[in-house]
């Protein structure tokens, strides 16, 4: 919400312009405005706004699947849930695949990148061969990677010569995981990455040049610091992106929690909840938690953004 | 992006000569590139095996025996077509919807005065942080309410209110001189009319970019369509694929070839248009800064 604050102070400013120069402009907005937005507007607070509270209310009710027969029963959903192994458990899967995967990912979509815009020749290949992974479904990509973690016949085992059973082991199936998404999913902030080098002006790392700066001094002074934006934003995204894992990691185990549930993300069992064991109250309770996790990080972004852009200029 | 483009074009034109840093980093460009190719090469080689040769130990890159079989046996046994066009019918529809209402209510924020308008923002910004993923079990609920489960408007519609969208159009719209506008206005233009003959024409880079990957995230989804139908008419490719084909115990070959049938649309369109989806990526992400 707190983005909203520069808007709320900028709206009113706007308008009131607008009406000094053109009143008949204003006129006309206020006629038709509301239009434009309201098609979106009509489908935000359907598949929205709607479930979000019906989420709410409904986590306070013991419903099932068929909506039913929903008797109000306070804070108990939630009371459970403090106390449900299993969630925290799936929380922790969750969050320990956020932790793998938001450095690595950042990292090595940083140097991809580096290399990309370096090679002076066949620019367009290197950004296909990166970026190609993003491409395919991710039911794909998990179908893909079980097939190459295989300890029979896997690809993975036999070119590095290892005897590792990546999926059927609890320490090594959430790596499997991990490393299948760095492949699938780096390609996208590779692009952003790259799309940044690209907006640098050549003529700082000119300048530089001249002063006689090496390499490795323009790396540090000018392109780490003009990078710190995207690095900001690729981590941001990426941690929301990770911390609603579940495609890869349910079809890698055939839609089972894996070795002793260490793949159970938080996604899969507020899903298991609902739809498996048909406790829809409780399932909404434990999202709702989940959607204030993710609020919280999203906020803090935006919290850390604000601070930085009054500290910095 | 025209900059990009121009540089890129500048650069290809003057060509560098072979330095050895040069040399380095294209043979790890190579060595690198090859990681990331290997695994859908494994894909291809693999459906281009028999079944039982698929699972052989120790296991081999490339067929002994070349054949076709998986691949006919994907199309003769399994609803394929009909999972691919159910992901055409319902990638085209929701790309059509998102587009056409995220550019009305990006334009509606940006440009227009009505009551309620910073509040509303405030709601569609607090909207950026509610997926599927997070909230499936309500919206699921909300849908079978409205009798929409195991349809097409079950699966297209939730996908239809991307608020990220419509705050991408919101920044870009910002972004356009007012001035354009007035003129058109003190001739005698309507807000529609703008819009339609001036405000859209000047956007198509940001919305082709906003149309490519409501596409790419739309035919890829697969979490919604999973909870939203259980009937194999009415899946999508990536759904279909992983869980009727994961069914019935897995034939390896059958599924790498179902994996890149679903897979190779957007591939062939990425090697087609490759400079506006890049651009078109770069810009939808960077838009979030």
């Amino acid at each position: 919400m707190t983005t909203t604050t520069p808007q709320a102070v900028l709206a009113p400013a706007r308008a009131k312009s607008a009406a000094d120069s053109a009143p008949a402009r204003r006129k006309q907005g206020l006629q038709h405005g509301g239009w434009f937005v309201a098609p979106f507007l009509v489908l935000f607070a359907l598949f929205v706004i709607w479930p979000l509270l019906r989420g709410i209310y409904l986590s306070f009710t013991d419903a099932n699947i068929s909506g039913d027969g929903a008797g109000f029963i306070g804070l108990d959903n939630y009371r459970e849930a403090l106390h449900d192994q299993l969630m925290w458990d799936a929380l922790g899967h969750s969050a320990y695949f956020t932790l793998l995967v938001v450095p690595c990912i950042t990292v090595l979509a940083f140097l991809l990148a580096m290399l990309a815009h370096h090679i002076e020749r066949a620019q367009w290949l290197w950004r296909l061969c990166f970026f190609i992974p993003f491409l395919l479904p991710s039911t794909v990509a998990g179908n893909l990677w079980q097939w190459l973690f295989n300890p029979g016949s896997g690809m993975v085992n036999h070119v590095f010569g290892l005897d590792t059973p990546w999926l059927t082991d609890k320490s090594y199936a959430m790596l499997a995981v991990v490393l299948t998404t760095l492949w699938w999913t780096v390609g996208f902030s590779f692009l952003l990455y790259l799309a940044a080098l690209q907006g640098i002006p050549a003529h700082l790392y000119e300048a530089a040049k001249l002063d006689g700066a090496n390499a490795w001094h323009r790396m540090v002074h000018i392109t780490l610091p003009l990078l710190r934006n995207i690095t900001g934003l690729v981590i941001a995204l990426q941690i929301l992106a990770s911390l609603q894992v579940f495609d890869q990691a349910v079809v890698m185990q055939d839609f089972g929690p894996g070795p002793e549930g260490a793949t159970r993300t938080f996604v899969q069992y507020t899903l298991e909840e609902g739809f498996t064991s048909y406790r829809v109250g409780y399932a909404s309770a434990i999202s709702i938690i989940f959607f204030v996790i993710i609020a919280a990080v999203a906020l803090a972004r935006m919290w850390l953004l604000r601070n930085r852009e009054e500290g910095g200029r | 992006m025209t900059v990009d483009a121009a540089q890129t074009r500048i650069k290809s034109r003057t060509r560098t000569p072979w330095t050895p840093s040069q040399i380095v980093l294209t043979l790890i460009g190579v060595a690198v590139s090859a990681v990331f190719l290997a695994p859908l090469a494994w894909a291809l080689f693999t459906s281009l095996k028999s079944e039982t040769e698929a699972v052989e130990v120790p296991t081999h890159w490339l067929p002994e025996d070349w054949t076709g079989q998986a691949w006919k046996a994907l199309f003769e046994t399994g609803n394929i077509t009909n999972w691919f066009v159910n992901s055409l019918v319902v990638s085209v529809c929701v790309t059509a919807v998102v587009l056409l209402v995220s550019a009305l209510a990006g334009y509606g924020f940006a440009r227009t005065e009505f009551r309620g308008k910073a509040f509303l923002m405030g709601v569609v910004m607090a909207g950026l942080m509610v997926s599927p993923a997070v909230l499936g079990v309500p919206l699921f609920t909300t849908v079978q309410q409205m009798g929409m489960v195991d349809t097409y408007w079950g699966m297209i519609l939730p996908q239809c209110a991307p608020a990220a969208m419509v705050y991408i159009l919101y920044k870009f719209f910002q972004s356009i001189p007012k001035e354009l506008e007035e003129a058109a206005y003190i001739d005698g233009a309507g807000r529609w009319r703008v819009f339609f003959t001036i405000i859209v024409p000047l956007s198509r880079p940001s919305l082709s970019a906003v149309g490519i990957f409501t596409f790419i995230a739309s035919w890829n989804n697969f979490l919604w369509p999973y909870m939203v139908t259980n009937n194999p008419d009415l899946m999508t490719m990536p759904n279909g694929i992983a869980t009727v084909m994961n069914s019935y115990g897995i034939q390896w070959a059958q599924l790498m070839a179902g994996g890149l049938m679903a897979g190779l649309p957007l591939i062939i369109v990425f090697v087609f248009f490759q400079r506006q989806i890049v651009s078109g990526v770069a810009h939808t992400g960077l838009a979030g800064q």
